[in-house]
């Protein structure tokens, strides 16, 4: 496609040109698989396997889960050290424990200490713990952070803003099978005294991904 | 579920073949040599799983923790750096 079509529209400032254009993320038309996909879905709602409705209300029920899951559990982990040990061993249980629903998920959580910083990606795809962060930001399906953040994760971490003090290690965790990661980031200075849930709102999505730290001042307690 | 052949601190090296059906040891780890961190539980194969087979038999799944020098030589940031990737049995050898 050439960057720009000759439509000669008025933009009401007395000149006629074309203009460079951005083409729709869907423009490439229906693929093999999307075409299948389409299909299976026509036959099983014709069939009465589900209707429309069931699966409208499930993708909504789907993209309604959000950070603040896994920010509660960062939160009872920093104030209760008996469920940060249960959260450490299993983390799909202390989830639920937290009436927190995870599905059939196997979450490894995985905690940073003052000697390690963890890092979450997928570099096969874009596996993610949904249930207890909810979608997936673009970035970290992009390919640029799928392939630089295992070789270079300083450098990845440092352009997200987040500079690491001097001597602490970098693990990073490729989610290539059946196991979902969430970083269990350190408690920052100055939130001694605080509730459960003024500590959850200190910790958000990228905390949990590993690429930013928690911070007293984005809280509004 | 069969029975896990290494054990938590183990020196693994893993395999160096490219198959051309669906697998999900990424090529980075192929031929590095690391260290078992914890046995996951036993998964479904997704080499069949992913071409209409059953999965069967299951496979004991690994954490095997990789040293950034061994995956990325002189690239990599820091010498205690590492990365941790699941990975099946049947792709994994004892390393001496």
């Amino acid at each position: 496609m050439s960057g720009g079509h000759d439509h000669g529209h008025d933009h009401g400032d007395g000149h006629d040109h074309p203009h460079p254009f951005q083409p729709d993320g869907d423009a490439g038309g229906l693929t093999e698989h999307m075409a299948l996909v389409a299909a299976v879905r026509e036959l099983l709602i014709e069939r009465e396997i589900y209707s429309a409705d069931d699966e409208r209300r499930a993708i909504e029920r789907m993209d309604a889960r959000s950070p603040a899951a896994g920010a509660r559990m960062v939160a009872r982990a920093w104030v209760d050290p008996d469920y940060r040990e249960r959260l450490l061993a299993d983390g799909a249980a202390a989830a639920r424990e937290l009436d927190i629903e995870v599905g059939p998920t196997r979450l490894i959580v995985v905690a940073d200490t003052p000697d390690t910083k963890n890092v979450i990606v997928c570099t096969l795809c874009s596996c993610y713990p949904r249930w207890v962060l909810g979608l997936p930001p673009a970035w970290y399906k992009a390919r640029a952070y799928r392939a630089r953040v295992v070789i270079e994760p300083r450098a990845v971490l440092a352009e997200f803003g987040t500079a690491l003090p001097e001597g602490m290690a970098v693990r990073v965790h490729d989610s290539t099978a059946d196991m979902r990661y969430m970083v269990l980031p350190a408690r920052p200075e100055g939130t001694d005294g605080w509730d459960e849930a003024a500590l959850a709102a200190s910790v958000s999505r990228d905390c949990m991904i590993g690429v930013a730290l928690p911070s007293a001042a984005v809280s509004g307690a | 579920m069969s029975a896990a052949r290494f054990a938590p601190g183990a020196r693994v090296t893993v395999a160096t073949r490219h198959p051309a059906c669906h697998h999900r040891a990424p090529a980075y780890i192929k031929g590095r040599t690391g260290t078992v961190e914890r046995l996951c539980g036993s998964f479904g194969n997704p080499e069949t799983l992913a071409h209409g087979g059953d999965g069967r038999p299951a496979q004991p799944l690994y954490r095997v923790r990789f040293g950034a020098r061994e995956l990325w030589g002189a690239r990599a940031e820091q010498d205690a750096d590492t990365v941790e990737v699941e990975v099946y049995e049947h792709w994994l050898e004892a390393a001496p």
